[in-house]
């Protein structure tokens, strides 16, 4: 009994010695020469394998970090200017400063605003009711309201509203990867850059169509009219198929335009209440 | 002997309500919307102004390019605007919109109804006459017919189907076709195979329909070459590949046309716009429309002009019910429903069908239980439950690898799912995503 036991240990013993000779060998012979920056790198960035910065994960950004002699091109938005100054101390380059953004809505298609004209009983899915028809309202620019940015953001910083029907972006949790941004059928999500204390002016409205059929559709389009453009100091807003865009980095958030829009269009977020006039209707529709 | 294809199918109840109701014509509508883009293709452009004056016949947007079609004034009168309105899908489109003053048509239409047997014109005559004419498949897929007549070089054609099968429950604007004009279809069915060069041609009917059978089978003898071949009842018939398989035993390739196997597949309406258009000179400004439905107080078949609006012909049709849940441009099965009802027929428009609320709402989904029926029921032999699954999760490889383009869009997985599962929404977005790349491939 017991000679038994003994044969089957030295035997494995025999066995697993004898393996792992061979095996040292053959890794000696196929050993890949790895620079060790790209694990050091790749530690250091955030891990979440978002996608974000247009590599197929962190790992890839982390070699093309390494394998490249600057920073062109190569960011990662999620840890942003403090996870790229800890790769630049790693790789013992000049860290580049990029403005973090942040994802901003661009439709207020809440039914308040905009009528339900139909009713949508298919898949609930944003990119089929997209390719099916215009909508459930008389816009066809605006939100679907079937939740594929909700379901691509990877970092909670989204939930549907159930009141508005429509996406919400939380500000603190998001890190501009962009997934929400590639998810939206009609290209409703823009990232824009973050200001200080998450303040935001923008156009909350893609609608193309001239003004009144715009209006006709929702309260609150953009319908084209120019105001905005025209007092604006900074050239910052820009005019194209009846529909206002303001560029956030020419914007000095001065405020002067979204008194101007005449259907609130433009949503000032995150301001302090003017004193002057104490009932700003866009306010009360923002966050 | 009645034959079918073999594999797949369902069988829906048929609820042909309006077989019994002759085509009535519409009277004109006040103002037309014509939509440029009535066809698969690059849409046409509008040769007309603001303000000009139009008759009927007159050619106002003109075919752009090869793959595309020209579109002709359905009525007499004036041009109120051109500009972009909301089309059936809900999103805007270009359109010419007319407002009807009397009916002049232009002199070269033949307007008498004097039934024209003998073809006069030569092959590319008559090629030539459907390509001005603007006619496009009546069946629904609206693809230009001038370029199904011209067979590509290297390829042969040697016969012609004809498709009256309408497998589609409730419609019935092909049957009462096929009663009403049968020596029009017949002859038209003739015109379509002297263009192709092709001796024989075989109309498909499905049993459903005894009384167009025997009524074609007694007019057929007078026309050489044609008969007709009663089919057994089974949707999707009506698909080309499938009415091949069940006429002829041939298998069209996967990604292949009918013309592979030396086919050629004709909508009956087709063959009578062609008919026309051929031997009355006469445009495709108008078509039969089937409106139907169990709550409709007078459903019937409308020869109704291109750009009426939809709701016209329910105004026709008794109103519309109080209980309507659902408005669906064509078939049930493969119809769509309307965001409103306030858009044009065009010429793909067979039929406008209101359902009752209880029978239009989807049912809750359920998860797929792995119980097989979508595949049994696919008449393309394809998994649809994978199909739709893998749409879903944006795996394009594998659905292109499952064949997601061989897809019809027939809609008998998601009819009969119990679990009552969107499988077609989201194989059609599956397939459009998986043909775009291909595109994108092949550009690069």
């Amino acid at each position: 009994m017991s000679s038994t036991v003994l044969l089957t240990v030295i035997m494995l013993s025999v066995l697993g010695l004898f393996s792992a000779v061979i095996l040292y060998f053959v890794a000696q012979k196929f050993r890949i020469i790895e620079d060790p920056r790209i694990d050091l790198v790749t530690e250091a960035l955030p891990g979440v394998n978002c996608g974000g910065c247009g590599y197929s994960g962190c790992r890839a950004l982390a070699e093309a970090i390494v394998s490249s002699t600057s920073f062109e091109g190569l960011y990662c938005p999620v840890g942003g200017a403090e996870t790229m100054g800890k790769v630049a101390i790693i790789l013992d380059r000049q860290p580049v400063a990029v403005e973090p953004k942040v994802a901003v809505l661009r439709c207020q298609g809440s039914p308040d605003n905009c009528v339900r004209t139909s009713f949508y009983d298919g898949a609930t899915n944003c990119r089929v009711a997209h390719a099916l028809y215009g909508g459930t309202t008389g816009c066809h620019y605006g939100c679907l309201g079937c939740g594929d940015c909700v379901i691509a953001c990877k970092f909670d910083a989204m939930y549907m509203d159930p009141v508005t029907q429509l996406p919400v972006i939380i500000d603190e949790k998001c890190v501009s990867c962009g997934a929400c941004v590639k998810a939206c059928p009609r290209n409703l999500i823009e990232l824009r850059k973050r200001n200080k204390k998450d303040r935001k002016i923008y156009v909350s409205c893609l609608n193309k169509d001239k003004g009144g059929p715009a209006r006709k559709a929702c309260k609150v389009a953009c319908i084209g009219c120019g105001k905005c453009v025209k007092i604006c100091p900074y050239d910052a807003i820009t005019m194209v198929d009846n529909l206002a865009f303001i560029d956030s980095y020419k914007c000095k958030l001065c405020r002067k335009c979204a008194p101007e829009c005449p259907t609130a269009a433009i949503l000032e977020i995150n301001f302090p209440v003017k004193e002057d006039k104490p009932a700003e209707p866009a306010e009360a529709v923002a966050n | 002997m009645f034959k079918t294809f073999p594999q797949g199918g369902i069988h829906p109840p048929d609820n042909k309500l309006t077989v019994d109701k002759p085509i009535v014509v519409l009277p004109l509508p006040s103002q037309v919307t014509v939509p440029v883009s009535q066809h698969i293709g690059a849409p046409a452009t509008p040769v007309v102004e603001k303000g000009e004056a139009v008759m009927t016949g007159q050619i106002i947007a003109r075919a752009k390019g090869f793959v595309s079609a020209n579109i002709h004034s359905p009525v007499s009168g004036k041009v109120n605007k051109i500009e972009l309105v909301t089309d059936t899908t809900g999103y805007k489109q270009m359109a010419v919109m007319i407002d009807v003053e009397g009916d002049e048509w232009i002199e070269t239409i033949d307007r008498t109804v004097t039934f024209v047997k003998e073809v006069a014109m030569t092959r590319e005559q008559i090629i030539e006459r459907c390509q001005l004419c603007g006619l496009a498949g009546m069946g629904g897929a609206t693809f230009p017919t001038h370029i199904k007549l011209t067979v590509p070089a290297g390829k042969k054609c040697d016969l012609v189907i004809i498709n009256g099968v309408e497998c589609e429950p409730y419609l019935t604007s092909d049957h009462r076709l096929m009663l009403e004009k049968g020596p029009e279809v017949l002859t038209g069915t003739t015109i379509i195979m002297k263009a192709l060069g092709v001796e024989k041609a075989i109309i498909g009917i499905e049993a459903n329909k005894p009384d167009a059978i025997n009524h074609l089978t007694v007019l057929s003898k007078d026309f050489k070459g044609v008969t007709v071949q009663p089919l057994k009842v089974k949707y999707p018939q009506g698909g080309e590949k499938q009415l091949i398989k069940a006429c002829t035993g041939l298998e069209v390739p996967s990604g292949g046309l009918p013309l592979d196997v030396g086919v050629v597949v004709q909508n009956v309406g087709t063959a009578f716009a062609v008919y026309e258009a051929v031997q009355k000179n006469k445009p495709l400004i108008e078509r039969v429309v089937t409106v139907t439905g169990k709550s409709v107080s007078n459903p019937g078949n409308f020869l109704v002009r291109i750009g009426t609006p939809v709701t016209r012909l329910i105004e026709a049709a008794g109103g519309m019910p109080d209980d309507t849940g659902k408005v669906v441009n064509g078939g049930p099965m493969m119809g769509k429903a309307l965001a409103m009802t306030d858009v044009p027929v065009t010429k793909g428009t067979s039929g406008i069908i209101l359902f009752p609320a209880e029978e239009a709402q989807r049912s809750e989904v359920m998860p797929c239980i792995r119980c097989g029926k979508c595949s049994s029921a696919c008449a393309m032999g394809l998994e649809p439950y994978l199909l739709a699954a893998a749409s879903e999760r944006s795996m394009w490889e594998k659905a292109e690898k499952e064949k997601i383009t061989d897809c019809m869009e027939c809609g008998a997985c998601s009819y009969t799912c119990p679990a009552k599962r969107p499988l077609l929404d989201y194989i059609r977005l599956g397939k459009t995503t998986v043909m775009r790349l291909a595109r994108e491939r092949i550009t690069k």
